[in-house]
């Protein structure tokens, strides 16, 4: 993985909140940084190269736009097969995320994750329908954890 | 109410949001309205809380370590507990799900001594088990979720 050195570090967290809404968005970091914003856009520009920023843009968030059922999709596939299905659950254009995680025996057997997001009922049970007939006869079972309530939710990452 | 700017906006700008000197006037160059008309939009769809901001995405894992977290808490309990979790600067996602596991959560820390500490932290400052269920293969496909803007 490419190192970052620290000015590239600072510019990620300073954007993590979100870019002001300002005629100049980079020059304000640049000026909060001490640097120049040639300099911001170009380390955007490479850590976007290198897939470290994997797009720049706005952030929807989909509760707001009517998605009120968004589901927490998990499925336990065969360890042989779920690179190859995990790729085409995650080309669903309804999926949102797709990912490979640990099963954690005996409370958790799901090992493939997926994110659905509709705005009814009817909605989210015909997209969990679409990936059960992608997984066939390698869905081994599977549960949806539905969010009751968002406790905290921000794209701040202030833990780096 | 979403205006039909809103929408563009909204459809056309969750990726490639320029890299320039002035990305508003960009915007508005494309869309035949003025740099003013782009940024008041944003700024409403940030006060709406339609979109949670406008910047880099990061996938998991590229800057510092990540984890998906769950603890199974007495309903009695949940509200405490899930204050004590959202207190960590390191959780930046946090969720009550239907579920026997009911809060789910997410830590990102600088490195894995530290995201170890905090699981090992929170389990002491809960008094329950934490199950950490880090990435080990992402399936994202680039294509952006493809929002339904349709009034309903």
């Amino acid at each position: 993985m490419p190192v970052l050195d620290a000015i590239d570090l600072a510019i990620m967290r300073a954007t993590q909140a979100g870019l002001p809404l300002t005629p100049e968005p980079y020059q304000s970091l640049a000026t909060q940084l001490g640097l120049t914003a040639d300099d911001v856009m170009k380390r955007m520009q490479y850590m976007a190269d290198l897939g470290i920023i994997r797009r720049i843009g706005a952030v929807p968030n989909h509760y707001k736009l009517g998605y009120r059922f968004n589901g927490m999709t998990v499925w336990n596939v065969p360890d042989a097969y779920i690179d190859e299905l995990g790729q085409k659950v995650g080309a669903l254009d309804f999926v949102s995320h797709c990912y490979h995680r640990p099963r954690h025996l005996p409370h958790w057997p799901y090992n493939l994750f997926a994110m659905v997001h509709g705005k009814t009922q009817l909605d989210v049970d015909r997209q969990i329908a679409s990936i059960a007939a992608i997984l066939g006869d390698h869905n081994l079972g599977s549960d949806v954890l539905y969010s009751t309530k968002i406790l905290k939710k921000t794209g701040f990452r202030s833990g780096i | 109410m979403l205006t039909p700017l809103h929408k563009r906006l909204l459809n056309d700008y969750q990726r490639d949001f320029p890299l320039s000197p002035t990305p508003y006037q960009d915007i508005a160059l494309e869309l035949g309205v003025s740099e003013e008309d782009v940024i008041d939009a944003f700024v409403e769809l940030d006060e709406q809380d339609v979109i949670t901001r406008i910047g880099p995405v990061i996938p998991p894992n590229r800057i510092g370590v990540s984890t998906l977290a769950a603890i199974a808490v007495p309903e009695t309990e949940l509200e405490a507990v899930a204050q004590i979790i959202s207190a960590y600067p390191e959780v930046n996602h946090n969720y009550e799900r239907e579920h026997r596991f009911n809060l789910w959560f997410v830590v990102i820390a600088a490195d894995a001594q530290h995201l170890a500490q905090v699981l090992a932290d929170i389990e002491q400052q809960t008094g329950y088990p934490v199950m950490s269920l880090p990435l080990m293969e992402d399936y994202f496909i680039d294509l952006s979720f493809k929002l339904d803007l349709h009034d309903d």
